[in-house]
């Protein structure tokens, strides 16, 4: 007959704990070995990427009805001109005062800024709200530098982030985009009837080490793009000499695009 | 034995089959087209080395999972450079990496694919390679 004691049974025991208890270790080692995958070497890299828009630049020194920085993203992105409001694609586009910062405005508010349009984006928000409702995680806040990704492959245009966003950033595709498309970008995808899309702080250029294409664009340097976490960026050194306002803030979702009025 | 109106079952069954068949009859003597897969665009014509991402026989069994785990990688995870085999790195792009080579798509994804017929909705959203032919 076999040996059944309990100190039998304790030693095997142990030997299986200690063998569970080296599987992790054993697995991230033979991960290293077979990853053919790794990350661009010349992309920009931020702990949490941010802009400001100095809104007194782009009135003063941009052109009357200078659309530079949101015709550069919808080119870049193909994003589609339907050409009516019901089915419209926002990634970046001017609102007036008081539907950009509701509550904030007064019957007092300067002529010049209640008339006045603002740039609006996504604000890539610390807390976001969009992607918390995502039931297939087509949407999420990337660890690494904060974007507020966006993956058209697995949404399945449930329209709760558009309900969840407080700013209005995201659009629905409620028709097929791509014949609204005039002059496409071969270098970029575009997306298909029934899938939700916003500004993704252009993390396809972010990844090649350009900036986004709305701060390239704009010949007044009003948009400022850069790491909140640097103390030496430049979005940084803005924020510290100049007083900022960022849409909606008690809702806590802690927007991270900042404005200069 | 009798059949109870055997008069209309029977040819009611015979024209069943007939009907049912009626795609093989119709095909009958013809053979499907074979794919033709065309690998003479001008981009491929001047690589020293005719290689893809992986051996041609991977590619041609796993291309989809390739291309599912490109995806993943560019896109979820933020690795964009794939390293090959022989150790060369590619951009992981669809419409930038795979269809700079291929931009035959008419003679070289739609050849099998509609052989086969498998749609994939690739091309619901990304955009695919101007053809001159």
């Amino acid at each position: 007959m076999e040996d059944r004691s309990r100190r039998s049974f304790l030693k095997i025991g142990g030997a299986c704990a200690l063998g569970l208890s080296a599987l992790p270790a054993i697995k991230v080692s033979a991960a290293d070995v077979q990853s053919v995958f790794s990350p661009a070497p010349n992309a920009l890299t931020g702990k949490k990427w941010a802009m400001v828009i100095d809104m007194k630049k782009c009135w003063e020194k941009g052109k009357e009805g200078c659309k530079d920085c949101s015709q550069a993203c919808n080119h870049v992105h193909n994003v589609p001109d339907i050409g009516n409001p019901k089915d419209e694609i926002k990634w970046i586009w001017p609102e007036h005062f008081a539907n950009a910062f509701p509550g904030q405005e007064s019957e007092y508010t300067p002529e010049e800024i209640a008339s006045k349009e603002f740039i609006i984006l996504c604000n890539h928000c610390t807390n976001p709200p969009c992607t918390r409702v995502c039931p297939t995680q087509a949407t999420w806040k990337r660890k690494e530098d904060g974007v507020v990704m966006m993956d058209p492959h697995r949404c399945i245009g449930c329209r709760y982030c558009m309900a969840a966003c407080p700013f209005g950033s995201r659009s629905f595709n409620f028709r097929d985009p791509k014949p609204f498309v005039k002059d496409p970008n071969p270098k970029y995808p575009a997306r298909m009837r029934g899938v939700v899309e916003k500004c993704t702080f252009c993390e396809e250029r972010l990844a090649k080490g350009q900036i986004p294409a709305c701060v390239e664009a704009c010949k007044a340097k009003a948009l400022v793009f850069g790491d909140l976490d640097d103390p030496k960026s430049e979005v940084r050194k803005l924020l510290h000499s100049n007083y900022t306002i960022r849409r909606k803030p008690e809702l806590g979702t802690e927007p991270n695009v900042y404005y200069i009025i | 034995m009798k059949i109870y109106n055997g008069d209309k079952i029977i040819p009611g069954i015979l024209i069943g089959v007939i009907i049912l068949t009626f795609p093989l009859w119709l095909a009958r003597g013809k053979a499907a087209a074979t794919p033709d897969i065309k690998f003479d665009t001008p981009v491929i014509q001047k690589l020293a080395v005719k290689q893809c991402v992986l051996p041609k026989e991977t590619m041609r069994t796993s291309h989809m999972v390739v291309l599912n785990d490109w995806r993943d990688a560019a896109v979820r995870n933020n690795t964009r450079v794939f390293t090959g085999m022989d150790g060369k790195k590619y951009d992981i792009n669809l419409q930038n990496t795979c269809m700079e080579c291929h931009s035959n798509k008419t003679h070289f994804c739609d050849q099998c694919h509609n052989y086969l017929g498998v749609n994939p909705y690739c091309w619901k959203c990304h955009i695919e390679p101007k053809e001159t032919k």
